[in-house]
C-alpha cells in the first residue's frame, strides 16, 4: 500500500494555532500504528477560522478535518477506518466547503494545495503556462496583455498596472527594476503573506514575466520583518528557482530578497525605495515617478506582490477571461481578507461587486464574538470604518471612494458592539504619528496634537470645540500631506465622528459612567 | 544568544554585503542578529566603510522601530496592537501581560528575561489576538493561553 498523503499547513496563522504540533502528532501516531504516512506541509486555504485544517489525499480527492487539536489526532488514527469521513471534525471535500466553494480563485488557485517549495507541484498545477505565454507574445504583447485585462494595483492606489509596465518599457535606459512591495503594513491583511508562504513561484513568475516585458533583468521583494516565515520560504523558493535555471545571471533575471525594519511607511512606494536604497523610509516628492526615476533613479516597475502575482494567471488564461470578471473599472479579482472579530476570517477571492453586506454577514458569518456587528473598517488604518446602514455598498474602487473610503489591500476588520468608535479615531491619529516619516508638518505634529484632542474628548472635555479642532486637522492633514499616510487618516477618524456620533457624546458616556 | 562587540566580527559582516547595491539595511539587520543590537561603535565602522557620515548612518538607524540601541532581553514577545487585534479585546490581554510581567512596552524585566514589544500587525488577522514569541507565531490568544505562554516564557 502506498503511504497515506496528508496535508498539513505551515502559513504562519497556521502555526500560530498548532498546526506544527499536529504535524508532529499525526508523524508520532502514525509510527505508532505502524501506518506509512507522507505529510506535505502546504500553505493554507485561507480558511483561518478552521486552522488548523488537516487534509488527507483519498482515491476520490482531498478531504478535510477543521480545528484539528494534537489531542484529535489519534482518534482520527483510531477506528475501523482511518480518517474517516464520519470523524466529527470531517468538514467534508474542501472545494465543497462554501466559504470555498463561493470563491473564483484566480490568484489564489494553488494556494493550501500545493507544496511550495516543490516545483514539480507548482508547473502541475498550471504553474509557468503564463510566463511561456508571455515569451510567445514578446515584451509588447505582453505589456498589452496585462493592459487589456485591466488590472489595478492591488496594493490600495489602484492605478492600472499595464500603464505603469508601459511607461517603465518606454523609458530608456541600461538598467531597470521590478520591485515588489511584500511591505504588506495594513492591518487586517494577509493576502501578500499567505502566497509568499503558500505560493512563491507564483511571485516568481510574476516578476519574471514583468522583468521580460519591461527590459528589467533585477526584482527587489522587499518584505516586512514582521513576517519571519514568509521570509524564510520565500528566500527557500528563490533558491530553488536558481537551482532550475528559472532565475540567475544565466536566466537574465534575478531576485533579491529585503527585509524591512518595522516602519509602515516603507510601504510607500518612493518610501520603499529610499528603503532599498539604504536610506530612512521618507517618501519623495512626485514627480520623478518611479517609472521614469525609481531605484539607484533608474526607471522601475514597482508594484504589490498581489498584483504581480495575478500577472502569470492573466497570461495563461488569456486577459479577456480575467477582465470578463468583476464590475465598473475594477475588473477582475480581489483578494478579500476578513479579519478581526468575525465568525468565518480568511481570505476570499472573487470579482469586485459584492456588497459589503455579503461579504461581512454572509461570508464571514458575523462576529466570533457572537454580538452584533457594529463596525467595520476597510482597506487597513488608512480605511474608513462603515456602520450597518452602508453594507449595501459594493466592493469597488470607486464605489468606495465615493464614500471617502477605500478597498486599499482588501483587508475587512469587523467589530461588535463593544467597540468604543472614539477609541478607534484615537488610535487612527496615534498611529500616523508613531508611523510619520515626519517630513511633512500636519502629520508629524498634528497627528501628535490630534491624538490629545482625541483624549480631551474623550475625557469628555469641552466636546463641540474639540471635535471642531479634529475637523479642521483633519482637512489640514488631507490637503498638507505628501502621501497617504497624512493625507487619508481622515478617513478613519471623520467616518467614525460621521457615522457614530454617539459614542462622540462623551459628558453623556461619562456621565453614565458613574 | 547575541555575541559580545567584536570590531572584526563586524568587518566580516560589512565586508558579505561588498558589492550588493543599497546594503546598509541588510548590514544592519545582521549586525543587529550578532550583537542584538546595533553597538554604538558599529556606527563609524559602517560609516566608513560605505562611504557616509556616521550622521547618516545614525539617522538611518534611528529611522526603523527594529533597530534597538541596547540588546533586548533573552526572550520577545511582540504584541499586536493594530486594530484587527484590537477587535479582539488584544489591548485587554496586552494590558494582563504587562502586568503579570511588570513591564512597559518596550520595556525588559530587571532579570533580562523578557522584553516585550508592541507591533502593529503580524498578518494574522483572522486569528486575533496574535503575537510573535521569539519569532514564533501565536494566534487565538486567551486569557487562559496568554498564562500558559507566561508559564512557557518562564515566570
Ligand atoms: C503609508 C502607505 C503605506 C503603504 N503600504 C503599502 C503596502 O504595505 N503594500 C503595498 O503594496 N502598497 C502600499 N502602499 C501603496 C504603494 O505606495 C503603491 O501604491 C503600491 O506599492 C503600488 O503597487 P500597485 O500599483 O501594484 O498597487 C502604501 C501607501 C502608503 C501611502
Ligand atoms: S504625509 Fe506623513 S508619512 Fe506621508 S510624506 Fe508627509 S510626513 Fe511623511
Amino acid at each position: 500500500m502506498s503511504a497515506l498523503r496528508i496535508f498539513v499547513p505551515c502559513d504562519a496563522a497556521a502555526r500560530a494555532v498548532g498546526a506544527d504540533r499536529v504535524a508532529a502528532t499525526i508523524r508520532d501516531e502514525a509510527a505508532r500504528h505502524g501506518v506509512e504516512v507522507e505529510i506535505v506541509r502546504t500553505g493554507s486555504r485561507g480558511l483561518f477560522w478552521l486552522e488548523p485544517m488537516v487534509e488527507i489525499a483519498t482515491p476520490t480527492g482531498r478531504i478535510a478535518f477543521g480545528c484539528v487539536t494534537p489531542n484529535d489526532v489519534p482518534g482520527l488514527f483510531a477506528g475501523y477506518s482511518r480518517f474517516a469521513a464520519s470523524h466529527p471534525l470531517c468538514v467534508g471535500r474542501p472545494e465543497e466547503i462554501p466559504f470555498l466553494k463561493r470563491q473564483t480563485r484566480i490568484t489564489f488557485a494553488r494556494c493550501g494545495i500545493v507544496d511550495p517549495l516543490s516545483l514539480d507541484d507548482y508547473r502541475a498545477h498550471d504553474g509557468l503556462r503564463g510566463l511561456e505565454r508571455a515569451r510567445s507574445l514578446g515584451p509588447a504583447g505582453t505589456v498589452a496583455e496585462v493592459t487589456t485585462s485591466g488590472l489595478r494595483g492591488r496594493g490600495g492606489a489602484g492605478f492600472p498596472t499595464g500603464i505603469k509596465w508601459k511607461t517603465v518599457a518606454d523609458a530608456p535606459a541600461d538598467r531597470k527594476y521590478i520591485v515588489c512591495n511584500a511591505d504588506e503594513g495594513d492591518s487586517g491583511t494577509y493576502a501578500d503573506r499567505m502566497l509568499l508562504e503558500g505560493d512563491p513561484f507564483v511571485l516568481i513568475e510574476g516578476m519574471i514575466i514583468a522583468g521580460l516585458a519591461v527590459g528589467a533583468g533585477k526584482g527587489y521583494v522587499y518584505i516586512r520583518s514582521e513576517y519571519p516565515d514568509a521570509i524564510r520560504t520565500f528566500s527557500k523558493a528563490v533558491a530553488v528557482a536558481e537551482a532550475a535555471g528559472l532565475l540567475g545571471a544565466a536566466a537574465g533575471f534575478e531576485i533579491e530578497v529585503r527585509v524591512g525594519a518595522g516602519a509602515y511607511v516603507c510601504g510607500e512606494e518612493t518610501s520603499l525605495l529610499e528603503s532599498l536604497e539604504g536610506k530612512r523610509g521618507q517618501v519623495r516628492a512626485k514627480p520623478p515617478l518611479p517609472a521614469h526615476k525609481g531605484l539607484f533613479g533608474q526607471p522601475t516597475v514597482i508594484n504589490n506582490l498581489i498584483s504581480l502575482a495575478t500577472v502569470p494567471a492573466i497570461l495563461a488564461d488569456g486577459a479577456e477571461a480575467y477582465a470578463a470578471l468583476g464590475m465598473g473599472r475594477s475588473r477582475g479579482t480581489m483578494p478579500i481578507q476578513l479579519a478581526g472579530n468575525v465568525k468565518h476570517g480568511g481570505l476570499f477571492e472573487a470579482a469586485f461587486g459584492l456588497t459589503l453586506g455579503e461579504i461581512v454577514d454572509e461570508i464571514g458569518g458575523g462576529t466570533a464574538s457572537g454580538r452584533p456587528v457594529r463596525a467595520v473598517q476597510v482597506g487597513g488604518p488608512l480605511g474608513a470604518y462603515f456602520p450597518r446602514a452602508l453594507f449595501d455598498t459594493a466592493f469597488d474602487y470607486e464605489a468606495f471612494a465615493a464614500l471617502d473610503g477605500l478597498i486599499g489591500h482588501g483587508g475587512v476588520v469587523v467589530f461588535d458592539d463593544t467597540v468604543d468608535m472614539a477609541r478607534q479615531a484615537r488610535f487612527a491619529l496615534e498611529f500616523c504619528a508613531i508611523e510619520s516619516c515626519g517630513k511633512c508638518t500636519p502629520c508629524r505634529i498634528g497627528s501628535t496634537r490630534g491624538t490629545e484632542t482625541m483624549d480631551k474628548i474623550i475625557r469628555g472635555e469641552r466636546v463641540t470645540d474639540n471635535l471642531a479642532l479634529i475637523t479642521d486637522l483633519c482637512q489640514t492633514l488631507k490637503f498638507g500631506s505628501l502621501c497617504a499616510l497624512g493625507g487619508f487618516t481622515p478617513y478613519p477618524v471623520m467616518s467614525a465622528i460621521k457615522h457614530f456620533p454617539e459614542d462622540f457624546d462623551r459628558p453623556r458616556l461619562v456621565a453614565a459612567a458613574e | 544568544m547575541p555575541t559580545a562587540w567584536n570590531e572584526s566580527r563586524a568587518s566580516e559582516i560589512i565586508r558579505r554585503h561588498e558589492g550588493r547595491e543599497g546594503p546598509l539595511l541588510p548590514i544592519l539587520h545582521d549586525v543587529q542578529a550578532e550583537f542584538g543590537c546595533i553597538p554604538a561603535p558599529a556606527i563609524p565602522q559602517i560609516a566608513t566603510a560605505l562611504n557616509l557620515t556616521r550622521a547618516e548612518v545614525h539617522g538611518v538607524v534611528s529611522f526603523y522601530h527594529d533597530f534597538r540601541e541596547a540588546p533586548a532581553g533573552r526572550h520577545v514577545l511582540k504584541l499586536c496592537r493594530a486594530e484587527a487585534c484590537q477587535s479582539m479585546q488584544g489591548e485587554a490581554l496586552a494590558d494582563q501581560v504587562l502586568r503579570h510581567f511588570g513591564v512597559a512596552w518596550g520595556g525588559t524585566t530587571p532579570d533580562g528575561h523578557l522584553t516585550v514589544e508592541a507591533t502593529y500587525c503580524l498578518g494574522l488577522c483572522a486569528c486575533a489576538p496574535s503575537a510573535l514569541l521569539d519569532g514564533e507565531p501565536r494566534g487565538r490568544l486567551t486569557t487562559a493561553s496568554i498564562a500558559a505562554l507566561a508559564e512557557e516564557i518562564g515566570r
